[in-house]
């Protein structure tokens, strides 16, 4: 049967040229060669095909591993560009000549075992160390930890020579030091000592518990335990950056509410649903703006702050300055204000959560090491939170704004009888505070589902951490936001997600009791009346 | 006696009155009125206006001290809840071995937990008078504990509110777990018998609507005769200005405490009440969003007044029936838009509009005298 | 049940539920008695080592510019505010320091506020009513009945403050000058032994400013009286002993006459002049 077929295969494939016919009877007995029962054999044929110099083994070998490698009946191999429905689009696997469709009926997969994927994962992985595509040779370089033989050992030993870049080379004696160490020797260790990566551990902590060689598990312990402590520093720094990441959100989450409690001394419920708009503002923008996920988001800021800061400025025009000096019926109202806009929300859009888009300059993340990896999107709202809040201090410090509204804050009658415009005052210090609101919900939008019920989930966040800081001090909302973060980080892994809010919660519940006015109260005869 | 001293008193015996006139009536109209007619009151509803008197005491134990005290809670739904899950697990332990799992003695979601015994805190929850005991005393501890800590370092006005919220909804993601043995996300329900009677009976609907009833009344007398008694001036003092009453003498966080504690009591038995009417309880009676709704219905029929806080439960509900029947969408407009429309034109309430009117009257009357 | 009514109605019954009304020890000197008192607000020196002693049943007036610090002296006192440093005795037994505001209250010290508060949604009876001196503590407050015993002690003071007229009113629709009047009322109800008085004339007509100094000129003797005052005619009308206070501290101390021709008085009233 077989020699039949490659006789047709010949037939078929010499057509278009000569010299490329003769190189094609070649390729067609490498594939032919993986069309056996036995996985031994087809190992050695990939193995063949590997060191083949053929420039399509990479193709092939891919094509192998997804199982898009197949067979007519005729005996031609053929690639599968998409198994969907029941005739498949398929290309020659020789001259990657466009077939159109096979009924999958007709096909036969070439199919692979576990062991014969991860060797053709290595092999194209070396294939690809001769890759002139830097960031290629990179990934193939980390690909091959953890996976070195012995053939693949002696190419690696002379190949680390050649290469150009530092870390492909580091990766490459990594790699070449974890399968030294499985065969015992000793100098490896050296080589891995203070590696964080797993393959390495796992090396390591088996030499450890090997009894064979006793110096050998002495060495690897002692380069275990060095380990271990590094680990447990980049743990730390994990949760500290997992814990500022948090404060971060709350903290922009909680600066608005700080400014219209802690600043007014208007409590509003509806603060979560301004976050929630600011998200929904995004989410229109990318709407607007199909294909372009980062133009829109930037965008978004100017108009996350501008749509809750008008809603805000409406709010206080229409309601909140009825109520004033009213604080629990003024929270009353802006709850209900808050229920209405959910459901507005909910009818208008959908009830459903809208996804956000990352911009591809937002996503990844930042590789410190092989422990410690910070994901972009939440260093990017770090930065952000800090920029917030670096600009909310400047307006109430150094503008005309802050000034009025300190003024009017400290005592109405006098900034009145000085021609500050009090309710003008208000109305923009209301504005601001709900515009902030906005662009926290800009940012939140790049972290969770935006859906109705945003809001929700972050306003008693947001209360506790301006009670916790001390109302009416942002320095004090950025410190309660950070610990606060921090310190769910921390119970978290020991205690479970929901158990470490709860725990938060009583935390700041009995910290209030201790200090009623919070981290940072304000002080003088004023405040305790 | 000073208790009964409200009885004496015309605004009180018209509520009574009131009371137990709608009460007669819809046992009448139950009983005595053939299913067809058209003023027939069926069982369901009679089922309906159960729940709502159970809401309409919890209205009166908020309206205790948000109306006399100045406290705003926005936690009472707390106390509510850990009343009607007291009660739940008395009901959980009434079914048996009829669960679906047979299991003589766990209740179903135990034993689906492969749990193999009670948990401590539920000995004891088998027995009706331990139950009716723990139905006050676990939200009345927890007030205590909550009070005695807030009142004591004179955490006030909003910021208590803040913290009360924050309470409830720490309670709420607490029996959202499993772990914590009473039932997680899905509570507890189905059922059977409360001392032997069958739930689903007309007849102990008709009853436990009976039942909420004569609890209002007595509720509402306690909290009446309270608010009358000089303790009650006491709390009205230290509503308007606190600093003023300790300097009378008065302590005023114990005023403070002790009145959170009855309040807490009274919404743990309409919780308790709540809970075998509508046959289920589950934590999202710890919901931030239901605190704040019974401080509304006691917005809406005017605070400090008690019956207003009944009117504007019955009227709340009766509307959010009809509503989330009729149209679900808008209930939550409604809602907000009331609690606007009630903040900014009816800081008085319902019963503020009535007094008026009745000053009104009284006025026009004296002008041709 | 008739037990807890006898309670309610415990005046002369039970000895031991009556607070111990004057278990201040004046034997070895003055009522009250405050020692190198400080406190400061966010570095602002309201109180900087003040000294002051008032006599058993004298009448002090306290004057003093704008932010010497005698509303704070009052806070003080009356246990508002805790000072940084120094000691307050309320006799020689009972060191207000420790104590809060209720049990300095029941100690035997009315306050009278600067701006009148009175509980504006209770009637003006009502108002006198809670202020009476009586066991505060919960269940007598709970249980306690209206009597004609307290009836008559209410309408003693109701006629002294001339609010008889309007006992049933509330309180918050009184002019300020009964505002004052009312709390002026309610400081007699407390029967303190000390009074501590900020502004009682305030807002009110020549008329009833000479009633009120007839009224605290009558308590001294019986009781110790400290008023703080800003219109001199007044001050000088009841006064027989007066405290200049200045930037936290005593500035002069001595009769009318003495401190009005004080030089350093003088230079803080007037200015640069001397």
């Amino acid at each position: 049967m077989k020699p039949l077929l490659a006789c047709l295969l010949l037939f078929l494939t010499w057509l278009p040229s000569l010299s490329i016919a003769e190189e094609d009877v070649r390729a067609g007995a490498l594939l032919e060669a993986l069309d056996v029962r036995s996985f031994a054999d087809k190992g050695e044929a990939i193995s063949e095909l590997a060191i083949s110099e053929d420039p399509r083994t990479r193709y092939w070998l891919n094509a192998l591993l997804d199982g898009s490698l197949q067979r007519t009946h005729e005996g031609r191999f053929v690639v599968v560009l998409n198994n969907r429905g029941r005739s498949w689009p398929v290309e020659d696997a020789l001259t990657q000549e466009d077939l159109g469709e096979i009924s999958r009926r007709e096909l036969n997969r070439i199919s692979i075992n576990n062991s014969l994927r991860n060797q053709i994962r290595s092999l194209i992985a070396v294939a690809d160390l001769y890759s002139e595509d830097l960031s290629l040779r990179r990934a193939s370089a980390e690909r091959l930890v953890g996976e070195v033989d012995e053939a693949l050992a002696e190419f690696l030993a002379e190949h680390i020579e050649q290469e150009t870049d530092r870390r492909v080379q580091q990766r490459l004696s990594l790699a070449l030091a974890i399968y030294q160490l499985e065969q015992g020797e000793l100098d490896a260790v050296a080589e891995l000592h203070g590696s964080l990566n797993t393959d390495a551990r796992i090396a390591l902590s088996r030499a450890a518990a090997q009894e064979e060689n006793p110096l050998l598990a002495q060495e690897a312990q002692a380069a275990l335990s060095a380990i271990e402590q590094r680990l447990k520093m980049n743990r730390t720094a994990e949760t500290l950056y997992f814990g500022l990441s948090m404060g971060s959100v709350l903290v922009l989450a909680a600066i608005g509410l700080a400014i219209t409690f802690g600043v007014m001394g208007v409590i509003n419920m509806a603060h979560g649903e301004l976050i929630m708009l600011g998200a929904y503002t995004t989410w229109a923008m990318q709407q607007l703006l199909p294909g372009q996920p980062g133009l829109a988001l930037l965008l978004s800021i100017p108009a996350g702050f501008m749509v809750s800061g008008l809603v805000g400025i409406a709010m206080e025009r229409g309601v909140i300055q009825f109520l004033k000096g009213r604080p629990l019926e003024t929270l009353l109202a802006t709850f209900g204000i808050s229920l209405m806009l959910q459901q507005l929300v909910r009818t208008v859009i959908s009830p459903q959560n809208r996804t956000v888009v990352t911009p591809e300059w937002m996503s990844g993340s930042l590789v410190v090491n092989d422990a410690l990896s910070l994901t972009l999107n939440r260093l990017y709202i770090m930065a952000f939170a800090l920029l917030v809040f670096m600009a909310l201090i400047y307006i109430l410090r150094r503008t005309r704004l802050g000034l009025e509204v300190r003024a009017v804050t400290q005592n109405r009658a006098m900034a009145r009888s000085m021609g500050i415009k009090a309710t003008r005052v208000d109305m923009m210090t209301f504005g601001l505070g709900s515009g902030v609101a906005g662009l926290a919900g800009v940012a939140l939008s790049q972290l969770t589902n935006v859906g109705p019920n945003l809001g929700q989930a972050y306003i008693i966040d947001s209360f506790m951490v301006v009670v916790f800081g001390g109302v009416g001090n942002l320095w004090g909302t950025l410190v309660a936001g950070m610990s606060l973060g921090i310190i769910n980080q921390v119970i978290e892994p020991w205690a479970g997600a929901v158990v470490a809010k709860i725990l938060v919660l009583v935390f700041i519940i009995l910290f209030i009791q201790k200090r009623p006015r919070g981290l940072f109260p304000q002080k003088g005869r004023a405040a305790g009346d | 006696m000073w208790l009964t001293q409200p009885l004496y008193e015309r605004s009180t015996r018209i509520f009574l009155g009131v009371l137990l006139l709608a009460m007669i009536l819809v046992t009448l109209l139950h009983l005595a009125v053939p299913a067809d007619h058209p003023l027939y009151v069926s069982a369901y509803t009679v089922n309906l206006f159960g729940k709502y008197l159970s809401y309409a005491l919890l209205a009166v134990a908020v309206d205790l001290v948000w109306g006399y005290l100045g406290i705003l809670s926005l936690g009472h739904g707390a106390f509510f809840a850990l009343g009607g899950y007291v009660m739940g697990m008395y009901l959980m332990r009434q079914i048996g071995d009829r669960g679906v799992y047979g299991h003589p003695e766990l209740p179903d979601f135990m034993v689906f937990l492969n749990w193999d015994a009670l948990p401590w805190y539920w000995l004891g929850s088998d027995s009706f008078l331990f139950t009716a005991l723990m139905v006050m005393l676990v939200p009345g501890v927890l007030a205590f504990a909550f009070g005695y800590l807030a009142f004591r370092s004179r955490v006030t006005g909003v910021y208590l509110s803040i913290m009360t919220q924050a309470l409830t909804f720490a309670l709420m993601l607490a029996f959202y777990r499993n772990e914590m043995g009473f039932g997680g996300s899905d509570g507890m329900t189905n059922f059977r018998d409360i001392l032997g009677f069958d739930l689903r009976t007309d007849e102990t609907r008709l009853a436990l609507f009976l039942i909420s009833g004569v609890a209002l009344a007595v509720g509402y007398v306690i909290c009446r005769a309270l608010v009358n008694s000089k303790l009650g001036r006491v709390c009205i003092a230290s509503r308007d200005a606190e600093a003023r009453t300790r300097f009378l003498g008065y302590r005023v966080e114990r005023v403070q405490l002790s009145v959170f504690v009855v309040s807490a009591m009274l919404a743990g038995v309409a919780g308790a009440l709540y809970v075998p009417q509508v046959g289920i309880i589950n934590p999202s009676e710890f919901a931030p969003l239901f605190s704040i709704e019974i401080v509304l219905w006691v917005a809406l029929g005017g605070r400090a007044t008690l019956y207003g806080a009944v009117i504007g439960a019955l009227l709340v509900n009766y509307a959010k029936t009809y509503f989330t029947g009729v149209m679900p969408d808008a209930w939550l407009f409604a809602l907000g838009g009331l609690f606007v429309l009630v903040t900014v034109f009816l800081p008085k309430g319902i019963a503020g509009l009535l007094k008026q009117r009745k000053q009104a009257k009284e006025k026009e009357e004296e002008v041709p005298a | 049940m008739k037990l807890l009514k006898e309670m309610a109605n415990r005046d002369r019954v039970f000895e031991f539920l009556v607070p111990q009304q004057s278990p201040v020890d004046v034997r070895h000197g003055p009522i009250l008695y405050l020692e190198d008192v400080s406190v400061s607000f966010d570095g602002f020196q309201a109180i900087n080592k003040l000294n002051l002693t008032i006599d058993d049943g004298e009448l002090r007036c306290i004057i003093g510019p704008n932010g010497a610090g005698k509303t704070t002296m009052m806070d003080i006192i009356t246990g508002k505010t805790r000072p940084d440093a120094g000691s307050v005795w309320f006799g020689s037994r009972h060191n207000l320091l420790e104590k809060s505001e209720p049990e300095i209250a029941s100690l035997g010290i009315g306050r009278k506020f600067q701006k009148p508060t009175v509980f504006e949604a209770l009637t003006v009876f009502q108002n006198l009513e809670l202020a009476r001196a009586t066991n505060k503590s919960l269940l007598p407050t709970l249980l306690e009945q209206m009597n004609g015993d307290i009836r008559a002690q209410i309408e003693e003071v109701l006629e002294l403050i001339g609010l008889k007229e309007l006992h049933r009113q509330e309180a918050g629709i009184l002019s300020h000058g009964q505002k004052q009047w009312l709390e002026i009322g309610m400081l007699l109800m407390q029967r303190p032994r000390l009074l501590l008085v900020d502004e009682p004339v305030a807002g009110m007509t020549e008329q009833e400013m000479e009633r009120t100094a007839e009224l605290l000129t009558g308590l001294a003797g019986k009781q110790s009286v400290v008023v703080v005052e800003h219109d001199m005619g007044f001050v000088r009308s009841i006064a027989r002993q007066v405290t200049v206070l200045h930037q936290g501290s005593v500035l002069a101390e001595g009769s009318m006459d003495e401190v009005s021709n004080n030089p350093k008085v003088i230079e803080v009233y007037l200015g640069e002049e001397a």
